[in-house]
């Protein structure tokens, strides 16, 4: 790629269709209790 | 659709659907800002449009050159991909229940002004929960959780150490219920640290797998608006207590987490006031409430809010890059392993996953609709449990949001805070426009960093 660098691999859409376990943290339990940002949290799998 | 955006000196492109991010160049750049940015496709051949925009600077073989790169991305999946979550929000039912805030105290002894429990009573009275509520708390999230394992409860206020001993009771309970229901109990405390003397500390560091400290940062900041009942700043009887805290706590979790408000918008240096405490785990978060108090963050102030978070952002990649990096939870972002697309779909659980007890019993959606009698869902006494407010919570995804649906954010923020959207837009539905820019912006600079530290 000459323009372009990709950062990153995961494709959100593989996830979808291997989760949803729901193990995972609620995010309001994290530290915000004010405001929600999910993208910072763990996945337990 | 694409995000595309500046910052810190870099062009960065965001796939919405991929969650792929890209480093481009200008020329590249300024291509993709000619393309419909909604878009789920491209054209196989470059658009005549395109050529004539871009051809005074480049030649007609570096268009086309550039334009196939875009392709060969897109058809890889990494750019302008396909919507295909729909089905799987369509899909989206009742989960079980697994996490709680628990409010041990409805009191307080601060008087922190911005609050939104109203000094800790939600509109109501002093209230202590009994070891009774407390263990029927239990009873039913271990019954409503179902097959789900990890169950969370949080301990909440008020100022929940005014209740520590049903804190220490309510933990061997949950301890004594693991093995017999195959459930692992994760407890979190949120304090504000004036009652953390050294047993409450060793039992918060051995129980605990999250505490929140609250602190606003720099002393003059933080005593301004958590004083105690006396109007007495709370600053110096706290921060050697988080201190030792975070000394004992050794690699375990914890924030020192601290609210800004339009007093302070050069928050960025509370949050490098608490570095320099020792701390190294920081969330920093702007005040949510009614804009004509004189403290509110109002629409005016988003500017200098921006070039405040740019500020931290930058400081924070030198900062790394020398080896004495710290966390900042709102610019926290995992690119590669987070959370899956479904549970982005719908975020923080209020009202179907997670729920809020108060010191009566009282089942709410969470801490926030706490005190509102028409929002009350159920008690832990009595068993019941509102399956079709529960419903209407469960159905509160990102795509039953109109705001949401089209938004570049969507599955980093998975909605924003469903009681901000009901408090100030009168609906859970209807996001609350000022907490989505604010949102956005961390998102913009969270991503910038990890795109930066990727160039090395």
């Amino acid at each position: 790629m000459k323009h372009v660098k990709t950062i990153n691999k995961q494709n959100l859409k593989e996830t979808a269709v291997k989760g949803g376990c729901g193990e995972c943290q609620a995010s309001c339990q994290s530290a915000c209790k004010t405001s929600c940002t999910v993208a910072n949290q763990k996945c337990e799998k | 659709m694409i995000h595309r955006f500046k910052n810190n000196g870099y062009n960065i492109v965001l796939d919405v659907n991929s969650g792929a991010v890209h480093l481009v160049d200008e020329m590249c750049y300024r291509m993709l800002g000619l393309l419909d940015q909604d878009s789920e496709t491209m054209e196989e051949a470059c658009p005549p449009e395109i050529l004539s925009a871009l051809s005074g600077e480049y030649t007609k073989t570096e268009i086309l050159e550039l334009y196939d790169e875009l392709l060969y991305l897109h058809r890889a999946g990494h750019l302008f991909s396909s919507d295909d979550y729909g089905q799987f929000a369509d899909k989206m039912g009742l989960s079980p229940l697994k996490a709680m805030c628990l409010h041990v105290t409805h009191d307080c002894n601060l008087r922190c002004k911005y609050c939104f429990a109203g000094q800790g009573v939600y509109g109501g009275e002093k209230k202590l929960m009994s070891r009774e509520v407390a263990l029927s708390a239990i009873d039913f999230l271990v019954e409503k959780s179902q097959g789900r394992r990890n169950l969370e409860i949080d301990f909440f206020g008020g100022e929940p150490l005014m209740n520590f001993d049903v804190i220490k009771k309510t933990v061997e309970y949950g301890r004594s219920l693991e093995k017999k229901h195959n459930k692992v109990f994760r407890f979190t405390t949120t304090t504000n640290g004036v009652l953390l003397g050294d047993e409450a500390a060793d039992f918060l560091n051995r129980e605990m797998n999250n505490v929140v400290l609250s602190l606003d940062g720099r002393r003059e900041v933080n005593d301004a608006m958590r004083p105690n009942a006396g109007g007495r700043g709370s600053y110096d009887a706290i921060v050697p207590k988080y201190q030792h805290f975070v000394r004992i706590r050794g690699d375990k979790d914890y924030y020192v987490r601290g609210t800004f408000t339009k007093n302070n918008l050069d928050f960025a240096n509370d949050v490098l006031h608490m570095n320099e405490l020792g701390f190294d785990q920081i969330s920093v978060e702007p005040v949510v409430s009614d804009p004509k108090l004189d403290f509110s963050i109002r629409q005016e102030d988003l500017p200098a809010v921006f070039d405040e978070y740019d500020r931290l952002a930058r400081i924070m990649l030198e900062r790394k890059k020398a080896g004495k990096g710290f966390n900042f939870f709102h610019f926290m972002i995992d690119l590669e392993q987070g959370p899956c697309a479904i549970k982005r779909l719908r975020g923080c659980g209020c009202g179907n996953e997670y729920a809020a007890v108060d010191p009566g019993g009282d089942v709410y959606p969470c801490h926030q609709f706490v005190g509102q009698p028409e929002w009350k869902m159920g008690s832990v006494l009595t068993g019941e449990y509102d399956l079709e407010m529960k419903g209407r919570f469960a159905r509160s995804t990102v795509y039953d949001k109109p705001e949401c649906r089209k938004c570049w954010a969507k599955f980093y923020c998975s909605g924003g805070c469903n009681a901000n959207n009901q408090q100030y837009m009168g609906d859970i539905l209807r996001s609350h426009k000022l907490s989505c820019e604010l949102e956005k912006k961390r998102l913009e600079c969270a991503i910038m960093i990890q795109a930066a530290l990727s160039e090395g």
